[in-house]
C-alpha cells in the first residue's frame, strides 16, 4: 500500500450510499416483477457474505492481520443460532446477539494467542484454531456431527415474519447497511487511524506509544463478532448448519473475496463478495467447467488489477480527473 | 496394549511423514528463498498422481508411471514458474495467494476435463502386493516398505544436495539472505526455476507413490497442502532439516493418534463417547501440536533465517 493513500475512507459518500441503499431496497420488487423471485435468495446470500468479508477486511485490509480462520467465527455464530433453536430459543433478539457474543469470545481467545506471532506464522496459527473448531463440530454428534444441524424454522423477530424471503432480505439489508456504516465510522475514528498506522509501520507506532497489541486484539474481537452475525444470518438463510461452514476452504473463500474486492478499501469486502458469488452463479449457468473460467478471471485480476476491483475503480476515477 | 499394532502404526506414520516431507521440502524452499506462498503446490502433487495413474493404465508398468509423473510434473512446474510465478515474486503475499488459488481452480478443472469426475485407480505393482514379515509376528505390506525406503533415500539425497553441493550452497545462501546471495553472483532467477522444477518433481513422486494407497481424484492436493504448510511452519520456514523433523512429527502424531487415541479413550470414557470424540481429537492433535510449537518457538523448530 502506498503512503499516498489517505487514512480517511469516504466510500460512496452520503448520496452515493443512499442511492445504493435505495437500489438494493427496490431489488426484491424488481425481481418479483420480472418473475425471478429465486434471485432474492441469491441477493440475501451476497449481502450476508458482504458482512462477513467486510469484517475480515477490517482486520486483514486495514489491520494487516491475515487471518486464515475467519470462517470459524461465521460457523460459531451459525451454530449458536442452531443450538439455541434446538433448545427451543428461536427469538432473534436473543439468538443473534448470543451468536455475536460467542464468536467474539472465541476471537478474544484466539486473538490473544495468535497476535503473539506475525506474518505467515499468524496465518497458520489462526488456521490451526479454526481447524480445531471444525473438527470439534464434526465430532459433536448431538448437534448433527458431519451431517449438520437442520433448523426447523427461521429466527423470530418481533412482529416480523422472517419465513417470508422478502422480509428476511430486508432484515439482512438493514443489518448490512448498519455494519457498513459502523465500519466506516470506526475506520475514520482515532481507533481506525491507529489500526491503519500499525499496519503501515508497527515499530514506529509502538515507539510513539500506541498500545499495538490491545488495539489489534480489539479489532480482531470486533471482526469476530461481526462474522458471528453473518453466521447467524447464514444459518437462517440456509436452514441448516454444518461443520463445512468452518472448513478452511471457507476461510480461503472469504480471503479471496477481500483480495479481489480490494484489501484495505472500504467497500472491498462487499464488492468482492458480490463479484465472486455472482460470477459463480453466472458462470455455472453457462458452462459445466465454470471453475476454469473463474480461475482464469481471478488470474486476470491479479495480473491487471493489483489493488483489486476497488483499485480499478479508483484508478479509472484518477484517469478521468487526472 | 498390543505392541504389534503400535509398531505397525509407527511404520505407517513414518511412511506418511516421509511422503509429507517430499511435499514440504519443495514448499519450504520456494517459501524460504523467494518468499513466495504457493497454494498450487498441492496441485502439482495431484497432477503427478494423475500422470502416474494414466501412464500405468496405458503401459501397465509402475516404474514407467513413476518416471512419467516425475519428469512430466517437473517440466510443468518449470513452465509454470517461467510463464507466471516469477511475475509474482515482487508482489505481496495476498496477490500470491489469489494467483495460486486461481491455479488450484484451473488445475482441478483441467484434470476433470481430461480424466473425468471419477477417481482413477492406480494398483500396487504385483511384485510388491504381499506382506513381509519384519519381526516374528509383525507382518508389513511390502509396498509400504518400498515407500519408506524411497522416502529415506530421497531425504538423504536432498540432505547431501543441500549441504554438500554448490547448488545447495546457493540455495542456503538464497534462503538466509537473498540480496546478499545475488550480490555475491548467484543467479537467483535460474536457481529458482530449477528449485521449482525440483520441488514439482518431489511432489509428483509423492503423488505417484501414494496413488495406490489413496484414491487419485480431483481435490486430493488441497487437504495434503494444508498438512504440508503445517509441517514447514512447525519445522521453521526455509529449513530442509525442519521440514524433515516437522513431517515425521506430523506423520507420526497423526497416524498414531488416529489408532491409539480411540483405544485410550475407551479406557477412560464410555464406548459411545470414545468412538465419537476419538477421531476428532486425533484430527485436532496436529493443530494443537502446531499451535504449541508456535507458542513456544514462534519461528518454528529450526528457523532458517537468523
Amino acid at each position: 500500500m502506498s503512503s499516498s493513500v489517505s487514512l480517511h475512507h469516504k466510500g460512496l459518500g452520503r448520496w452515493g450510499s443512499l442511492a445504493l441503499l435505495l437500489a438494493l431496497a427496490a431489488l426484491p420488487f424488481v425481481l418479483t416483477a420480472l418473475g425471478w423471485e429465486f434471485y432474492t435468495g441469491v441477493a440475501t446470500r451476497v449481502l450476508i457474505f458482504a458482512i462477513a468479508a467486510t469484517s475480515l477486511n477490517l482486520i486483514l485490509g486495514f489491520g494487516g492481520m491475515v487471518s486464515f480462520g475467519h470462517a470459524a467465527f461465521v460457523g460459531l455464530g451459525a451454530y449458536t443460532v442452531g443450538i439455541l433453536m434446538d433448545a427451543g430459543v428461536s427469538s432473534a433478539w436473543i439468538a443473534w446477539p448470543a451468536a455475536m457474543l460467542a464468536s467474539a469470545a472465541a476471537a478474544a481467545l484466539i486473538g490473544a494467542i495468535s497476535l503473539r506471532t506475525r506474518g505467515v506464522y499468524f496465518i497458520m496459527i489462526t488456521l490451526a484454531f479454526a481447524q480445531m473448531f471444525y473438527y470439534l463440530m464434526v465430532s459433536l454428534k448431538a448437534y448433527g456431527g458431519d451431517d449438520g444441524l437442520p433448523l426447523p424454522q427461521r429466527s423470530a423477530l418481533l412482529g416480523l415474519d422472517l419465513k417470508n424471503d422478502q422480509s428476511f432480505y430486508f432484515t439482512v439489508l438493514l443489518l448490512a447497511a448498519l455494519v457498513m456504516a459502523g465500519v466506516q465510522r470506526l475506520l475514520n475514528s482515532p481507533f481506525g487511524w491507529l489500526l491503519q498506522g500499525i499496519k503501515e509501520n508497527e515499530t514506529r507506532m509502538a515507539a510513539v506509544g500506541t498500545r499495538v497489541f490491545a488495539l489489534q486484539w480489539q479489532a480482531f474481537v470486533l471482526a469476530g463478532a461481526i462474522a458471528g452475525l453473518a453466521g447467524a444470518l447464514l444459518a437462517n438463510l440456509n436452514g441448516l448448519v454444518t461443520p463445512h461452514l468452518m472448513h478452511w476452504s471457507q476461510s480461503g473463500q472469504l480471503m479471496i473475496m477481500v483480495i479481489i474486492g480490494g484489501a484495505g478499501a472500504l467497500w472491498g469486502g462487499a464488492l468482492g463478495a458480490a463479484a465472486l458469488l455472482l460470477l459463480e452463479e453466472l458462470l455455472s449457468g453457462y458452462t459445466l467447467h465454470w471453475q476454469m473460467a473463474l480461475g482464469l478471471l481471478l488470474l486476470a485480476v491479479v495480473l491487471f488489477a493489483p489493488q483489486g476491483l476497488s483499485g480499478l475503480v479508483r484508478r479509472s476515477k484518477a484517469v478521468r480527473h487526472g | 496394549m498390543d505392541w504389534i499394532l503400535v509398531a505397525e502404526q509407527a511404520l505407517n506414520g513414518l511412511q506418511f511423514g516421509l511422503m509429507l516431507f517430499l511435499l514440504a521440502a519443495g514448499l519450504t524452499l520456494v517459501f524460504g528463498i523467494m518468499d513466495m506462498i504457493n497454494l498450487a503446490h498441492g496441485s502439482l502433487y495431484m497432477v503427478g498422481a494423475y500422470l502416474a495413474a494414466a501412464t500405468a493404465l496405458a503401459t501397465g508398468s509402475f516404474v514407467l508411471a513413476v518416471a512419467a509423473a516425475v519428469i512430466g510434473t517437473a517440466l510443468l512446474g518449470m513452465l509454470l514458474e517461467l510463464a507466471l510465478l516469477r511475475r509474482l515474486y515482487q508482489r505481496d503475499h495476498l496477490s500470491q495467494v489469489l494467483a495460486t488459488f486461481a491455479l488450484i481452480l484451473i488445475s482441478n478443472e483441467g484434470v476433470r476435463m481430461i480424466w473425468g469426475e471419477q477417481p482413477l485407480m492406480l494398483n500396487t505393482p504385483a511384485a510388491l502386493s504381499g506382506p513381509v514379515e519384519l519381526l516374528p509376528g509383525l507382518m508389513y505390506p511390502a509396498y509400504r516398505l518400498l515407500i519408506i525406503g524411497v522416502g529415506l533415500a530421497v531425504a538423504l539425497l536432498l540432505f547431501l544436495l543441500v549441504t554438500r553441493t554448490r547448488i545447495g550452497m546457493w540455495v542456503r545462501a538464497g534462503a538466509s539472505n537473498r540480496a546478499m546471495a545475488t550480490a555475491m553472483g548467484v543467479n537467483i532467477k535460474r536457481l529458482f526455476t530449477l528449485v521449482f522444477g525440483f520441488g514439482a518433481a518431489l511432489c509428483a513422486l509423492a503423488g505417484a507413490l501414494l496413488g495406490p494407497l489413496l484414491a487419485v481424484q480431483v481435490g486430493m492436493g488441497e487437504s495434503i497442502l494444508i498438512l504440508a504448510f503445517v509441517v514447514i511452519v512447525i519445522g521453521g520456514i526455509g529449513s530442509i532439516r525442519g521440514a524433515l523433523v516437522g513431517a515425521l512429527l506430523v506423520g507420526l502424531v497423526d497416524t498414531l493418534s488416529r489408532t491409539l487415541l480411540p483405544a485410550v479413550m475407551r479406557q477412560l470414557a464410555s464406548p459411545e463417547v470414545a468412538s465419537n470424540l476419538g477421531p476428532a481429537l486425533a484430527s485436532i492433535l496436529i493443530y494443537v501440536l502446531m499451535a504449541a510449537v508456535l507458542f513456544w518457538k514462534p519461528q518454528g523448530l529450526f528457523p532458517a533465517r537468523g
